[in-house]
């Protein structure tokens, strides 16, 4: 059936199944591929994307759960204030190395930062442990959230 | 099409310089430019990888595959810096597959630094040479004459100044110099090299552009999903289509006969759909029926007990033997005797294997996030019956290679699955297809005797390596070579070799084979060391001695000055020997590979329950004189070492023929809260710039296991650690 979506602040129409998840609602039916598939059951964090601010994983959520939620993916992240300031951190350590996963991580560390201006060590660790960096990256993701949230580094 | 901006913003330079020569690597342009310059108001070709546009914008071709370790960036640097341009002016692209203009294109064995330093720092003057060429004529002076600023030709005796841009359609018409011949710049006038640059995909990746070859999307692309047997190689013996093609949105599905071998296009059932999430469905409906396979009977424990067997028998083919072993162990001060294990891997690249591919006009069309984009390309004209010339292969960025896009195994069964469905296709692997399809790092079986004298001196080595093959073949990255350290360093050293038949494929893992006989070779030097109550660091040095270069220089040699300078390095910035708190210790570990010098410490504490955690890790490399991105060659050193401990923590097991694991559940990866802060040393030796993607993954799974010792007193003889055997008490 047709699902009305909003994501990324846009009116967007989905006809699919209703156990579709909304992960592959963005990529394949909407074209949003920024969002990334990684493992399917909520292990990895790759498709992290919010829904009314806060993060989940598109993977795992069927498209009939999102209602009237509003959807904000990596493709939209630029649009909030501290998603620009995030991605701003991550160009300019250069966290990425494949950059497969930074999407999600971008967007949980965008959340965490949202709820949590000024994360300790602790913070961070347990808002960002539930995404996988296969190429290990965590110094430099760790690095610019604090300097995303105007600490050193 | 155009979905994938660097991939299909096209790079066709008119004309293709001409390889000659080849090997390993070798990269001999002979520049093939006779014929008309190109017209003044569009970019203009130097050569097959420099196109200057009138405006000055530069275009760099990056010819090799992007996984992660940051060649799109680097690789055009070397060029950027020669042809004397501003960075900043500077566009790169990703080559196609396209040996012909290119040689060999492929990410593995950290071989691009070293096959390219010299030769594409030469493409970049070359083609200097080509614009001051061009000003010279213009302006009837000699070209020595002339000097450069970034993207300026310069006489400096008249004043005069070109823009290369200005330049660019006239220098593209002239004989470009012989490669060999063009001077190069002295390291003290590198404006690119060894600044930190970001990565030139950095803006992409941050804002979740299409990158990877799984965001490939193309006009009236259907998505696929393919079943394979869980034991290797089993053929199909039914299938329920029917269900399948029932599920809303699926188009076809069908059988694959596929062949036997293991790396080639194995059998299966494909389900063609309109979304990958149908296709999916389609495939849970099939209800796969699998044929015997006679590696059905074999097993994690099974391969145990062989080894157990075959080490007992004192079987094994000798690799090496120096001196007399037997006789040193038996005129030994101490002996030390122990049996060594590490798992099966799995590479478990984020992003999972897949590819799309596009049979029309009687050609094939790939975009495949590939490591080795020629074999790919042969593998599928062979299976598909199609001229090599008919197939095409674009390379797309990879999220995440670790040797696992070595083969490529998907390209071909996209390849397959397209031609079958009449439409382009993307075929997408679930996370528990790339789980239990890999091609794993092999398990490995080490039974060590050792030796010292009274005064803790090595005087005996034997090593009986039991691994994986049939006959006189090893099977793939299970070997290990007879110059593997400590060979050439103990007067009485012997390596001998079993092998057990396997039925599991097995491949190349982030430095293969040295990522675990690092483990191995260094965990029991760390037991003689105690053995003869000498100081790890003190026994890793005794070892080296004041050799210097030992075998040529090259993979197989081994320059044991510049290991102790690491190790010495390492020691120090480590504050090594410092007290620490009970169950908290530092351990060392040291080891050469891809033309690499690494020496690590590790700090660790060991929970009462066993738990391990890696606080600190002090990392002291020589990778040559030059490093050409600290950026990118700091974040390679970061992600092997963090890479190097996660592998500690998780296997692939193997039982009726099959992987028992399926997803990062059961694989576990680490993650930030386990990642411990990282500080590195270069030292910076007069010797050629070498790779960084792998050599500094080896040592610290020793360092860490030392370490362990030095915490508990507890040796780690088997991976992956097991806390309850680590628990205090």
């Amino acid at each position: 059936m047709a699902y009305e979506l909003n994501v990324n602040g846009k009116a967007m129409t989905a006809d699919v199944d209703a156990d579709t998840p909304l992960l592959w609602v963005l990529r394949d039916t909407l074209g949003l591929v920024g969002t990334k598939f990684g493992c399917g059951i909520a292990q990895c964090g790759a498709c992290t994307v919010h829904a009314d601010g806060a993060p989940i994983r598109a993977c795992v959520t069927p498209v009939e759960a999102i209602g009237a939620a509003q959807i904000t993916t990596i493709e939209g992240a630029s649009a909030l204030e501290v998603g620009a300031r995030v991605q701003q951190a991550w160009s300019e350590l250069d966290v990425a190395q494949c950059g497969y996963c930074q999407p999600g991580q971008i967007m949980s560390a965008t959340a965490l930062l949202a709820e949590n201006p000024t994360p300790s060590d602790a913070d961070i660790d347990a808002a960002m442990a539930g995404n996988i960096c296969r190429c290990a990256t965590y110094v430099r993701i760790r690095a610019a959230i604090k300097r995303a949230a105007g600490q050193v580094a | 099409m155009g979905m994938i901006s660097n991939i299909t913003e096209g790079f066709s330079p008119s004309r293709r310089a001409v390889l000659a020569g080849g090997g390993a690597g070798g990269l001999i342009l002979a520049f093939s430019l006779a014929g008309k310059g190109a017209a003044a108001d569009t970019p203009a070709a130097l050569n097959a990888y420099v196109q200057i546009a009138p405006d000055g914008v530069i275009t760099i071709v990056s010819k090799n595959p992007e996984i992660g370790q940051g060649i799109k960036t680097s690789l055009p640097m070397l060029i950027a810096e020669e042809l004397d341009v501003d960075w900043a002016n500077v566009r790169t692209v990703q080559a196609d597959n396209d040996p012909q203009a290119y040689g060999r294109q492929f990410a593995g064995g950290s071989m691009a630094t070293p096959l390219h330093w010299d030769q594409l720092r030469q493409v970049g003057a070359a083609g200097r040479a080509m614009l001051l060429a061009a000003a010279a004529a213009d302006w009837s002076v000699e070209a020595s004459s002339l000097t450069t600023e970034p993207g300026v030709v310069v006489h400096a005796a008249s004043g005069r100044r070109a823009t290369y841009g200005s330049l660019a359609a006239k220098a593209a018409g002239l004989t470009a110099p012989e490669l060999s011949s063009v001077a190069l710049k002295d390291a003290s006038a590198y404006r690119i090299i060894g600044q930190p640059t970001p990565q030139v995909d950095t803006a992409a990746i941050v804002t979740g552009q299409p990158l990877f070859g799984i965001d490939m999307r193309l006009p009236g692309m259907l998505y696929a999903a393919y079943a394979k047997a869980p034991v290797f190689g089993a053929k199909v013996a039914g299938a329920d289509l029917a269900a399948a093609q029932g599920v809303k949105g699926v188009r076809k599905a069908f059988v694959v006969e596929g062949g036997t071998e293991l790396d080639g296009l194995l059998p299966g059932v494909a389900v063609v759909a309109d979304s990958w999430w149908a296709a999916n469905k389609g495939r849970q409906a099939l209800n796969v029926q699998w044929a015997d396979h006679p590696t059905a009977s074999q097993s994690t424990q099974g391969y145990a007990g062989q080894a157990r067997s075959l080490v007992a028998a004192k079987g094994g083919k000798a690799l090496r033997s120096d001196g007399d072993v037997e006789a040193a162990l038996a005129a030994s001060a101490k002996t030390v005797e122990a049996d060594y294990f590490y798992p099966f891997l799995s590479h478990a690249t984020l992003e999972p294997q897949n590819c799309t591919a596009h049979f029309h006009d009687g050609k094939m069309e790939i975009w495949a996030p590939t490591q080795l984009p020629e074999p790919g390309r042969q593998l599928v004209a062979k299976t598909l019956g199609i001229a090599p010339e008919n197939v095409i292969v674009h390379m797309t960025r990879c999220g995440g290679g670790f040797g696992r896009r070595l083969m490529n195994d998907y390209m071909v069964e996209a390849a397959w699955i397209a031609r079958e469905a009449g439409a382009p296709v993307k075929l997408v692997w679930t996370r528990e297809d790339d789980m239990q399809h890999d091609f794993y790092r092999p398990a490995g079986f080490h039974h060590f005797r050792g030796g010292i004298d009274a005064s803790g001196h090595v005087t005996a080595w034997a090593n009986h390596f039991v691994t994986f093959g049939e006959g006189e073949a090893t099977a793939r990255s299970a070997g290990m070579a007879p110059t593997e350290f400590p060979a050439r360093f103990i007067d009485n050293y012997q390596l001998d070799v079993s092998m057990m038949p396997l039925g599991v494929p097995t491949g190349p893992l982030r430095a293969p084979g040295s990522n675990a006989i690092a483990f191995v070779v260094q965990s029991f030097i760390d037991e003689l060391a105690h053995a003869g109550g000498i100081d790890p660091v003190e026994m890793r040095l005794r070892l080296l001695g004041d050799r210097g270069l030992m075998g040529e220089d090259g993979r197989s040699g081994y320059d044991a000055a510049r290991m102790a300078a690491v190790v010495r390095l390492a020691a120090e910035k480590s504050g090594w020997g410092e007290t620490l708190p009970a169950r908290r210790g530092k351990g060392i570990a040291f080891h050469y590979s891809h033309l690499g010098y690494f020496a690590e410490v590790a700090e660790v504490s060991v929970a009462d329950d066993g738990a391990v955690s890696v606080h600190k890790v002090w990392v002291a490399a020589d990778v040559g004189r030059q490093i050409i991105n600290p950026l990118g060659a700091l974040n390679q050193i970061e992600g092997s070492v963090i890479d190097g401990i996660s592998e500690m923590f998780g296997e692939i097991t193997i039982k009726d023929g099959q992987v028992e694991q399926a997803n990062f559940d059961t694989f576990p990866l680490l993650r930030i809260d386990a990642a411990p802060v990282i500080e590195t040393h270069f030292i910076k030796s007069d010797n050629p710039p070498t790779g960084l993607g792998e050599p500094a993954l080896p040592p610290i799974v020793p360092a860490v296991t030392n370490a362990i010792f030095a915490a508990t007193g507890k040796r780690v003889r088997s991976l992956p650690l097991n806390a309850s055997e680590l628990a205090a008490g």
